[in-house]
C-alpha cells in the first residue's frame, strides 16, 4: 500500500531489532510522514545516539549520523546552526535522551531550536539488556531493579513542555496512523518539536514485567492511553495510571537559529 | 456507471517476504478478518478471499515483511 523502498538502505536489511519490537513500526510511520510532506531526501538529516532505537539511522537513505550515547542533540544543534535549510530529525531512546543526555535534552528544548525529536520510550535500556532508565515506571522490574523500581519516573513530554518546546505530542505504535500525523506536524512546526512514542520492547522490558507477547503489549497501549480530549473530561483519580496521547503543546515561539540570524544581520547592516 | 466504477470490488494481493519476517504474529493476530496464519515461524496467507485490503497488517508489521495491494487500484492513485 505504501512503497518504502526508495527511503531504505535495503542492503542493511533485515532489521537488527528483536521480533515484535515496536521500533520498526515507528520507522515506517516516520517515512510515511516525511513522504507526505514531500521533503527531498537530501534536505533531511537524521541524527541518532546509541541504543536499539538509535540503530534506525543505519536503515534510512537520508543524510544520517549515528553519534555517541546521549549526544545526538548536540550534533543536531551544530548541524542546524550551520545548515538551517536542513530538516534535522533526532532519533533517540528514553535512556539516551533523559539519562546520559538529559542535560542536552532540556537545553535544546529551552533554546527552542528547530529540531524534531522522535523519542522512542520503551521504559528501559533495551540495548544493554534491560537496566532501569529514568522513564522506568515505579514498581516495574529491570535487571538493575529485580524487586521493582523504587524511584519516580520522568514525564519526558512534560519536561520538554516545561523547558520551552514549541511542539510536544505523545503517540503509540498501536495507533500508527495518528503517530504518522503527529510526526508530520512535529516536522512542520518550527522550533523544538517532540514526539514521544511508546514503543514496546518485548525482550528487555516485556518479558521481565510479564507483559505478554508483542501483540499483548501493543493492545495494552490501547487500554492504558487516553486522548487529550478524553482526559480533559476525566478526574485526577480517573487519570491515575493513564497515559495521555495526542498534541500536548503546539505554540509559536521564537526559534533559536532565526534569533541568531537576526543578530548576524544586525551586524551586517551596521558594517 | 460511475457508481459501478466506484464500487469495483477490491482484490487483494498480499506479499510476504519470508527472509525479513521474524514471526512476531502481529499481522496474524491483528488482522480483523483472520486472513493470515503462521507456518513454520513465518506469516502466511490462508484466506485471501476474506481480505478487505484494510492495510492494518502492513501498517503494524515492524519488519517491512508484508505488503498488501489492491489489484484493482493503480498504485499511484491508491491510498
Ligand atoms: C558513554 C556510554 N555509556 C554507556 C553506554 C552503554 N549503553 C549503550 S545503549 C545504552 C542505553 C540504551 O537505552 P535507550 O537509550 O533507552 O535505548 P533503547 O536501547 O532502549 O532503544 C547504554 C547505557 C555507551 N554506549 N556509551
Ligand atoms: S531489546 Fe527491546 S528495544 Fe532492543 S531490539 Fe529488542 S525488543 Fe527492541
Ligand atoms: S489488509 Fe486487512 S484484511 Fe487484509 S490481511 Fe491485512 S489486516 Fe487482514
Ligand atoms: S507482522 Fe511482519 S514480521 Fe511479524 S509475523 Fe507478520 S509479516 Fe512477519
Amino acid at each position: 500500500m505504501f512503497n518504502y523502498e526508495s527511503y531504505l538502505r535495503l542492503d542493511k536489511f533485515p532489521l537488527i531489532w528483536c521480533s515484535g519490537c515496536g521500533d520498526g513500526i515507528v520507522l515506517k510511520s516516520m517515512i510515511r510522514a516525511i513522504d507526505k510532506l514531500g521533503l527531498s531526501k537530501d534536505d533531511v538529516c537524521m541524527v541518532s545516539g546509541i541504543g536499539c532505537s538509535s540503530r534506525l539511522t543505519g536503515y534510512v537513505d537520508f543524510n544520517t549520523l549515528h553519534t555517541t550515547h546521549g549526544r545526538a542533540l548536540t550534533f543536531a544543534t551544530g548541524i542546524k546552526m550551520a545548515k538551517p535549510r536542513l530538516h534535522v530529525i533526532v532519533v533517540t531512546g528514553d535512556g539516551d535522551a533523559t539519562a546520559i543526555g538529559g542535560n542536552h535534552y532540556i537545553h535544546a528544548a529551552r533554546r527552542n531550536i528547530d529540531i524534531t525529536v522522535i523519542l522512542f520510550n520503551n521504559f528501559i535500556y533495551g540495548m544493554t539488556g534491560g537496566q532501569v532508565s529514568p522513564c522506568t515506571p515505579k514498581g516495574k522490574r529491570a535487571s538493575t531493579a529485580p524487586y521493582g523500581n523504587f524511584e519516580n519516573a520522568f514525564n519526558i513530554s512534560g519536561l520538554a513542555q516545561a523547558a520551552g518546546a514549541s511542539f510536544v505530542a505523545r503517540a503509540t505504535v498501536y495507533n500508527a496512523v495518528q503517530l504518522e500525523k503527529l510526526i508530520q506536524r512535529a516536522i512542520e512546526r518550527k522550533g523544538f518539536s517532540l514526539v514521544e512514542v511508546l514503543s514496546p520492547c518485548p525482550t528487555a522490558y516485556g518479558r521481565r514485567n510479564r507483559e505478554g507477547t508483542p501483540v499483548d503489549m501493543i493492545l495494552q497501549q490501547k487500554e492504558t492511553t487516553v486522548s487529550v480530549a478524553a482526559a480533559e473530561k476525566m478526574s485526577a483519580e480517573e487519570l491515575e495510571g493513564k497515559i495521555i496521547t495526542g498534541v500536548l503543546t503546539d505554540v509559536e515561539r521564537p526559534e533559536c537559529r532565526e534569533e541568531y540570524q537576526k543578530l548576524i544581520d544586525s551586524f551586517r547592516k551596521e558594517g | 456507471m460511475a457508481e459501478e466504477t466506484l464500487r469495483r470490488k477490491r482484490e487483494a494481493e498480499i506479499t510476504i517476504n519470508t527472509a525479513w519476517c521474524k514471526g512476531c504474529v502481529i499481522c496474524v493476530e491483528l488482522c480483523p478478518e483472520q486472513v493470515l496464519v503462521m507456518e513454520r515461524g513465518k506469516a502466511k496467507v490462508a484466506h485471501l478471499d476474506k481480505c478487505t485490503v484494510c492495510g492494518l497488517c502492513e501498517l503494524r508489521c515492524p519488519d517491512f515483511a508484508i505488503v498488501v495491494v489492491d489489484k484493482n487500484k493503480s498504485p499511484k492513485t491508491g491510498e
